[in-house]
């Protein structure tokens, strides 16, 4: 949540259990096991900055679309692509080239 | 080669009813190197022909709890591993998977403190575990703990009567339920969903001070989670988990 501010309570979001929109995304948090599994560390605590907005969040708060093949990770503030990871026969393909940097070993 | 996110053999070890649509699973798995309250997992299936699909799911159970960790899955219709699992699987089944997973979502009772949690739905099975490992834990009984749980149905409510157990322990714990469809004669909770006046009235017992989980749908998880840090906690001590049919 980078800016909490730009957000306003009363949009017309449904919090109805069962009444999603397609498009409403997960985070982060869904891609912990593919990337634990490719990196041998969690990285949901790790910061990361945004190439396309400079914003830093960590990867759990990054928004999550898993439809496709893989997971595509976007910023909560502008909605760049900030990582993309899908695993495959062959390895884990991993393009950070929306991130400007990972903060590793963040305190 | 014994990574502890690499995929391994677990073995259903016992099946129970939660609600009409929920199910929790008891799972036996070899080598399990024990986990943090909100830490989920990947389960794998694959076909014969080798398609394969993975889910995410939460762990319920404490990690005091010895040899078995339990998930606890809601039906979706359409889903392609939570209808195998409350359809075909049966005890005995041996399942796929690899965990324990993720350091964001996680709470220990070592973090001691006043805990605010808000749950939509199956959103509380993460929260359960930090819930059980708080009673387990004998935590200083006087850290205030707050849980809002957001319900369709009164019969849809999980864990119904372990919560309530739980909330009368006289351990500083109180529940608020809130029904968003149906309420039954009498009931006594909220009857609306979660907005920031029911976050409000239920944070202030707890404290400003306290850390909050919340888990549940992307839309309830937004409105929770932007009017909490308008209530005043800082961003960093809110912390989400969103979930939705393409994770489940």
């Amino acid at each position: 949540m980078p800016d909490p501010d730009a957000r306003d309570l009363d949009t017309d979001l449904d919090t109805d259990l069962d009444v999603e929109p397609d498009d409403a995304p997960l985070d982060g948090n869904v891609a912990a096991g593919a990337l634990a599994a490719a990196l041998g560390a969690d990285m949901t605590v790790v910061p990361a900055r945004c190439a396309h907005c400079g914003t830093v969040t960590v990867m759990a708060e990054l928004r999550a679309w898993v439809g496709g093949p893989g997971i595509v990770l976007r910023c909560p503030a502008c909605w760049g692509v900030v990582v993309r990871v899908a695993e495959t026969d062959r390895g884990t393909h991993l393009d950070v080239s929306g991130a400007a940097y990972l903060r590793l070993g963040d305190r | 080669m014994t990574s502890p996110i690499a995929w391994r053999l677990a073995t259903i070890a016992g099946i129970r009813d939660e609600t009409p649509s929920v199910k929790s699973f008891g799972l036996a798995i070899p080598d399990w190197p024990g986990h943090r309250p909100g830490q989920h997992v990947d389960l794998r299936l694959t076909a014969a022909d080798g398609y394969s699909v993975e889910r995410s799911y939460s762990i319920a159970s404490e990690p005091e709890r010895a040899g078995i960790v339990d998930l606890t899955v809601e039906r979706i219709e359409d889903g392609e591993v939570s209808t195998f699992l409350h359809d075909v699987v049966e005890i005995g089944d041996r399942i796929e998977l690899r965990g324990p997973i993720g350091g964001y979502f996680v709470w220990d009772a070592a973090a001691s403190g006043p805990l605010y949690l808000v749950a939509g739905g199956s959103g509380i099975v993460p929260l359960m575990a930090m819930l059980r490992h708080r009673a387990r834990a004998a935590v200083d009984g006087r850290a205030r703990t707050g849980l809002l749980f957001s319900s369709r149905h009164a019969e849809e409510i999980i864990y119904r009567a372990e919560l309530d157990g739980l909330a009368t322990a006289g351990d500083g714990l109180t529940v608020w339920h809130t029904l968003t469809r149906l309420r039954p004669e009498g009931w006594a909770g909220y009857d609306r969903r979660i907005d920031e006046r029911m976050l409000a009235e239920t944070l202030e017992p707890v404290g400003i001070e306290a850390r909050a989980f919340i888990c549940g749908p992307t839309a309830l998880v937004e409105t929770a989670a932007n009017a909490l840090v308008r209530l005043g906690l800082p961003p960093d001590r809110v912390r989400t988990e969103r979930f939705g049919p393409g994770g489940t």
